[in-house]
Formats: structure tokens, C-alpha cells, sequence
């Protein structure tokens, strides 16, 4: 063991010269192309973090709270499409993590997020700060390492950004003892790595791909359905030519906005629990659906039973075979990379002169604007009171519809998703699967960061905020000018209204009392925070704090108390059993 | 169904955890599991006994599949196969059971591996139904102790598990 590190730079073509693993753990985040590590130091990662300190290519981002830095880490990745990486220490700093690991791990996210551990001696010893976190992350990564031996540990976190950005991306635990940062070993970055029992597949099956084609050809009430692993896979523009050429009806689920664009008259909205009238509609009806990296989640398409009720072909694409046949059983299942099962589908198509039976395609346009004439998203513009379908409006206008824009979890998120319309992928971040409370600030951190000079903004609830507030200090520090839009309605207002609705309005700890002046609040943190509780404020006020692009502002908008989404479709109910607003 | 799954797994730690985790996550049966090195000591192998209906067999082996170290996945009762399990069990054999208990032993082709003055422990090896069936043979009350393995199972003929 040796206790003086020569400066990295000197060792940096030297063969033959050893590194710590420390110094190995950073020359590999070097060439992995790594500019941004999200982190907090302790005990167990203080090699690394003094290996961080000796070189300027990795910039480490110090966060309050490790959930931030995980979740951060997810924004850097979803908006940019890099592996986003933290570092963590290990007890309370893994356990920490955990969190934001499975939120990245149920959305699908690379990340490789690097622990602390205690020496390996000392595993197993209920040493201080010990947790086992190979043990303890395990349901929630797609593979996770222990490192036993420097030797192994550059080829470790080589298999670690290679598992974490293959086949359905995930998060990559590896867990470092502290001795192992200080023992000495030969630094040689592999090229590549393969690994037997690990093979994605790329290309889809070309008679699959040629029944689905036929498929297609065949329909007369088809739909698109696509969701996250579009965005994932980077398939936006292939979907978009797909869709277009054939002229068919598309949704993009909640994982899935911005894959098709939202402004165009072929997106019918998003699907599933509160997803739109026409949508819904459409999804039960169509002859031929078309289910492109989406999961038929429960959220999505509700009771399985009710709808299987209505007989359709289904074409399945996905990258991961667990994720065909699981809920609904398909007909034509395609495992491939999604880019390149829509190439060679597209090509298909374009070779062969016939085309869906135009007579039928347009009988299904029709229908399906009748059901879009149920304007199934309108509310009481008339209100005195904010309402935050309008604020979201707003905020679309007053971006142009060109922000990055990430959420918490609730009410506000459905209305994001909802009222405004991605046209571009990657820019709605929001926490589908596992639907985590507090990971929209520090996902709007991470954002800031991959996209510097970009306009973020975080739409929130006074509830969900509380949850990463400690970030604000985060956000200071880096200069992150964030617009944080917080839809207050002094509930937990997602939870008020399935109180409301199935539980006789018993609004059992659903109320938000004791609420901080969140104005004074982003004050205390550095920020600016404005109050707005009038509909005619709502527009300048976002136009004003959007006009500051170097500052974070904090808007509080006092929003009705009452206000639920719609549709809404019951838990256990058929997609078309919704509930409209109308109705009530 | 009951169906009968074997396994090639990387032989590293944490392997068998994420195996049995998967199962009890999302879960499935497990009746049993076994596992031990192959020949080849960078590989183990893993016989699981489990029950469900098609779907979830279907799942099972996906989700199988998917884990990281996982190297391969059959589901041996798709075709024909060979079953066997190890039961090592100890009985009263006093004097006056002795002679009873060592014809019991025998019709079953069973082995006495371990005599004291009171006690036989007997080894025994078939499916699962043969040593049920040992088991129900005996008078409950002179079975002091027993410890199977689990299922093991292989294909027939030309029917291989392997890189
Ligand atoms: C960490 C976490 N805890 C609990 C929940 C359950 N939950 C879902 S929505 C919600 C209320 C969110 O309230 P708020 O942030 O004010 O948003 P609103 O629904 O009012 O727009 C709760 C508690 C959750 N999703 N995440």
C-alpha cells in the first residue's frame, strides 16, 4: 500500500504505473466520457472523493440529500440520453440512494451509481455504517457488483456503463470497499467487455416483422400505441415517420410524451387512467393495436379482463421479452431494439405499393373525432379562482412549449402531462413507475446540468416539494435558474380526490396544514418567490420569472382547492369505464 | 402445473440471492431449489421445482432470463426428462424393528448407511412420489428424522443443458 498519490496527470501514459483504486475509479468515469458526477462524501468514499479533488475533467455536483443526487442523476440521463452516474457513501448514504434508484430502476434509466462500503475486513462485522448494499439494492437494479479486488474494479465499472445502457436500460449499483479505493493496482480501461449470459438483442425477427406488416395492412381501426422505451431507445423520429406514413391515430403513454408530437392532429392524447376520452376509446375499438416499447401497465389500459372483452390483433415491440405477453397477450411479440425493428418495418412498407383500405381509415377518423368533440380536458374557464389546468396553459404559451419540464407526483403531474404538449422527446421528466414524491426538483437539477442554458421547469405540488426541498440550496450553489410552477392547493390533492370519490369525502390526512411562506422560503434559500392567487396574475407572473433567466424563481400558485382530473378511470375498471367531468 | 426448471448460472456471489429473490418478488412457487458447480467450475447449475400455469411459467423463465448471470434456462418438463432427489432418513430400529425396517429399506432399494443400537439412517434416492411413497410406507412413528435435497433433473437422450 502506498500512502502518496502522485498527481494523476503525471501517471496518465506511464505504463506500468500503478493507481489507487480511487484514482482507477475516477480515470474510469474519464473514460467513460462521465462530466458530471451528482454526489455526498462520507467515510467510506473519501479516497475517492480526494482522487475527484485532484483533477478537473469529472465535475462532482454536491448534493443535500442522496435521493437528490440519484434523481438528479435521472434528470441528467432522461434529458440527455447519457448514463447518468452518482456516488454515495455506504449505511445511510446508500440507503439514502434508495429511492431514487428505484425510480430510475422502474422507468428504466442508466445509471451506474457507485457506493462506499465498509473494508472488506470489517464486512459483516455490523462495523459503523455498514449496510448491505449489493443486498439491499437488488430488487431495484439491473445487476449490482461488490468489488473484492482492485484488480477487478476497472473492468467492474466498464460491465457497469455497458449493462446500465443496453438492451432496457437500468441502474448499475457497485459497491466499493474503502480499502479496496486504497490498494494499488495497474489502471488498463477495457476497450469493450462481453459477458456470455448477457446478449441484447438488436434486430427484431423478419417474419415477425413481416406478419406485423401484413397486420397493418389488414387494419381498418388501428392505433399506436407507444410508450417510454420510444423515448429510451431514441425511436422518436422513426415513430414519427411510421405514423405519418400510414396516417393512423397514436398516443403516447405517460413515459411516452414527446415521442409523437403532442401538437399534431394524429396524437389523440395520452391513455390509461387519465388519459383522454378519444384515446380510451380508441385503445378498446381499434381492429389492430400496435404497442411500441410500452408495457401495458396497469395504469394504462386498467382491468385486463374488460379489455380483452373487445377482440384486436396486437403487435408487440420491445426490447425485453419479460415484458411481452405479461398483462395481455399479444399476437405478433417483436424483440428487438426499437429503432431497428421500425427501420426494417418501414422499409417493408415502403417496398409494397398497397396500403390499409382508405374507405375504412377514414370511417375510423370519423368516429374518432366524434369522441375527440367530447373535449373530454375542459374546464370552468370562468373561475375566480387560479385553476391549474389554466396555469399550465399558461405556461405552455409562455415557453412556447419548448421547456424542459419535469414533475412531482399527484395532481399537478397528470395536468402537466396533460395540458402541455411535448413535441420533442426527452423533455418530459417525470417519475411514472414507481411515482415518486420529491423527484422533480432534483430531476430539474440534473436536466439543468445536461442542458446548460435551457429553460426548466419544474411543475409541483406543495406536498411533493417538501419532499427534496433541501435541494433549493443545491440549486443556489450551482446557479441553477430553475422555475419551479407550485400548484397549491393545500392538499395532497391526488389522494383528496380518491378520498373524495371512494372514500365518502373523508379527507383522512390529506390536508396540508402548517404550510411554510414558500415566497419567504426560496428567499431564505437565495431565490426569488412570488405569490400569485388571481387568474389574471398567472400569465405575467410566469412571463416575468421566465424573462429571469439567472435566477431560480419559486411561483406559488394558490389554485382551487376542489379542482380534480379528468377522466379519471376507477382502479379495477375497464378504460372506458371513465369518469368525465361533465358528469358531475 | 408442476414444472421442473434447471438453470446455468455464472457462479458468483449473489447469484442464488437474485434468483430466489426474483422468485419471491414477484411471487412464484418455489417447491424446491437446488444447486452445485458443474463441471465447469466458472458455472452452476440450479433445478427449481415450481408450480403455475402456463403464463406463469412463461414469466418465470423470462424473468429467469433476464438476471444478469443467468447463462441459460430450460424448462425440463417441456420434453422428457429424469428426475431423481436424495432423502437421508433415520428410523427407530430397536430390536424388534430391525429385521422390519431392513426388508423396508430393501423393497424401496434403499441403502443403511448409518446403524446405532436404536437407529437406522437410510439412504434413498428416486422422484419425489417414490420417497413420498417411503415415507408413507413407514409407521409414523419410528421416523425420527429426514433431510431431502430437493429435485434434481437432466433430459433424456440427446436432450443437453450446456455452453
Ligand atoms: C414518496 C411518496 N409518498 C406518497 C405518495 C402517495 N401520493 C401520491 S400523490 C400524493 C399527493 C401529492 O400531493 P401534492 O404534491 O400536493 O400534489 P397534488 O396532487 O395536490 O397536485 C401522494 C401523497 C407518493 N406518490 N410518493
Amino acid at each position: 500500500m502506498f500512502n502518496v498519490f502522485p498527481a494523476l496527470a503525471v501517471m496518465d501514459r506511464v505504463k506500468g504505473v500503478e493507481l489507487s483504486g480511487a484514482e482507477i475509479v475516477v480515470r474510469c468515469l474519464q473514460e467513460e466520457g462521465v462530466e458530471t458526477v451528482f454526489g455526498y462524501p462520507g467515510g467510506a468514499v473519501l479516497y475517492i472523493y480526494d482522487a475527484l479533488f485532484k483533477q478537473d475533467k469529472v465535475r462532482h455536483v454536491l448534493v443535500r440529500h442522496e435521493q437528490g443526487a440519484v434523481h438528479a442523476a435521472d434528470g441528467y440521463s432522461r434529458s440527455s440520453h447519457k448514463v447518468g452516474v452518482c456516488l454515495v457513501t455506504s449505511g445511510p448514504g446508500v440507503t439514502n440512494a434508495v429511492t431514487g434508484i428505484a425510480t430510475a430502476y422502474m422507468d428504466s434509466i442508466p445509471m451506474v451509481i457507485l457506493s462506499g462500503q465498509v473494508p472488506t475486513h470489517a464486512i459483516g462485522q455490523d462495523a459503523f455504517q455498514e449496510c448491505d448494499a449489493v443486498g439491499i439494492t437488488r430488487p431495484c437494479v439491473k445487476h449490482n457488483f461488490l468489488v473484492k479486488d482492485v484488480k477487478d474494479l476497472a473492468t467492474t465499472i466498464k460491465k457497469a456503463f455497458y449493462l446500465a445502457s443496453t438492451g432496457r436500460p437500468g441502474p448499475v449499483l457497485v459497491d466499493i470497499p474503502k480499502d479496496i479505493t486504497t490498494h494499488p493496482c495497474e489502471f488498463q480501461y477495457p476497450e469493450s467487455v462481453s459477458m456470455r449470459s448477457y446478449n441484447p438483442v438488436r434486430k427484431g425477427h423478419p417474419g415477425q416483422i413481416k406478419k406485423a406488416a401484413q397486420l397493418i395492412l389488414e387494419a381498418k381501426r388501428p392505433m399506436v400505441y407507444s410508450g417510454g422505451g420510444v423515448i429510451l431507445s431514441n425511436a422518436a423520429p422513426q415513430l414519427t415517420e411510421f405514423v405519418r406514413l400510414l396516417g393512423f391515430p397514436c398516443t403516447n403513454t405517460l413515459m411516452g410524451l414527446g415521442a409523437y408530437p403532442g401538437t399534431d392532429r394524429q396524437f389523440l392524447g395520452m391513455p390509461g387512467m387519465h388519459g383522454t376520452y378519444e384515446t380510451n376509446m380508441a385503445m378498446q375499438n381499434c381492429d389492430v393495436l400496435l404497442a411500441i416499447g410500452a408495457r401495458f401497465d396497469d395504469r394504462v389500459i386498467g382491468n385486463p379482463a374488460h379489455f380483452a372483452q373487445n377482440p384486436r390483433k396486437i403487435v408487440h415491440i420491445d426490447i425485453d421479452p419479460s415484458s411481452i405477453s405479461k398483462r395481455v397477450k399479444v399476437d405478433v411479440p417483436i424483440v428487438g431494439n426499437i429503432p431497428d425493428v421500425l427501420d426494417d418495418l418501414l422499409a417493408l412498407l415502403k417496398a409494397d405499393a398497397r396500403r390499409p383500405e382508405a374507405a375504412a381509415l377514414e370511417a375510423w377518423w370519423k368516429q374518432i373525432e366524434l369522441w375527440r368533440a367530447r373535449d373530454c380536458l375542459k374546464y370552468d374557464r370562468k373561475s375566480k379562482l387560479i385553476k391549474p389546468q389554466f396555469v399550465l396553459e399558461k405556461l405552455y404559451e409562455v415557453t412556447k412549449g419548448e421547456a424542459f419540464v419535469t414533475s412531482d407526483v399527484g395532481q399537478h403531474q397528470m395536468w402537466a402531462a396533460q395540458f402541455y404538449k411535448f413535441d420533442r422527446p426527452r423533455r418530459w421528466i417525470n417519475s411514472g413507475g414507481l411515482g415518486t414524491m420529491g423527484f422533480g426538483l432534483p430531476a430539474a437539477m440534473g436536466v439543468r446540468m445536461a442542458n446548460p442554458g435551457a429553460t426548466v421547469a419544474c411543475v409541483t405540488g406543495e406536498s411533493s416539494i417538501q419532499m427534496c426541498l433541501q435541494e433549493l440550496s443545491t440549486c443556489k450553489q450551482y446557479r441553477l435558474p430553475i422555475k419551479i410552477v407550485n400548484l397549491n392547493n393545500k392538499y395532497m390533492g391526488m389522494v383528496r380526490q380518491w378520498q373524495q370519490f371512494f372514500h365518502g369525502n373523508r379527507y383522512s390526512e390529506s390536508y396540508m396544514d402548517a404550510l411554510p411562506d414558500f415566497v419567504k422560503l426560496a428567499e431564505g434559500y437565495g431565490h426569488r418567490g412570488v405569490l400569485i392567487d388571481k387568474p389574471a396574475d398567472v400569465e405575467p407572473a410566469l412571463r416575468e420569472a421566465f424573462a429571469r433567466k439567472d435566477e431560480l424563481v419559486f411561483m406559488d400558485f394558490i389554485t382551487d382547492q376542489t379542482e380534480n382530473v379528468y377522466p379519471m378511470v376507477p382502479g379495477g375498471k375497464g378504460i372506458t369505464e371513465m369518469i368525465l367531468s361533465e358528469e358531475l | 402445473m408442476r414444472h421442473i426448471i434447471s438453470i446455468l448460472v455464472e457462479n458468483e456471489a449473489g447469484a442464488l440471492s437474485r434468483i430466489s429473490n426474483m422468485f419471491s418478488a414477484r411471487g412464484y412457487n418455489i417447491e424446491s431449489l437446488t444447486v452445485a458447480p458443474t463441471e465447469d467450475a466458472s458455472m452452476s447449475r440450479m433445478t427449481v421445482v415450481t408450480v403455475g400455469s402456463e403464463d406463469v411459467i412463461e414469466q418465470i423463465t423470462k424473468q429467469l432470463n433476464k438476471l444478469v448471470e443467468v447463462v441459460k434456462v430450460v424448462d425440463l418438463s417441456e420434453a422428457e426428462y429424469i428426475e431423481r432427489e436424495l432423502m437421508l432418513i433415520k428410523v427407530r430400529a430397536g430390536a424388534r424393528e430391525r429385521d422390519d425396517m431392513k426388508r423396508m429399506a430393501d423393497i424401496f432399494r434403499g441403502r443403511i448407511i448409518d446403524v446405532s443400537d436404536n437407529t437406522y439412517t437410510i439412504e434413498l434416492t428416486g422422484d419425489g412420489r417414490k420417497l413420498d411413497a417411503f415415507i408413507q410406507a413407514l409407521d409414523q412413528g419410528a421416523i425420527i428424522e429426514t433431510v431431502r435435497t430437493g429435485a434434481s433433473g437432466i433430459g433424456r437422450g440427446n436432450r443437453v443443458l450446456r455452453v
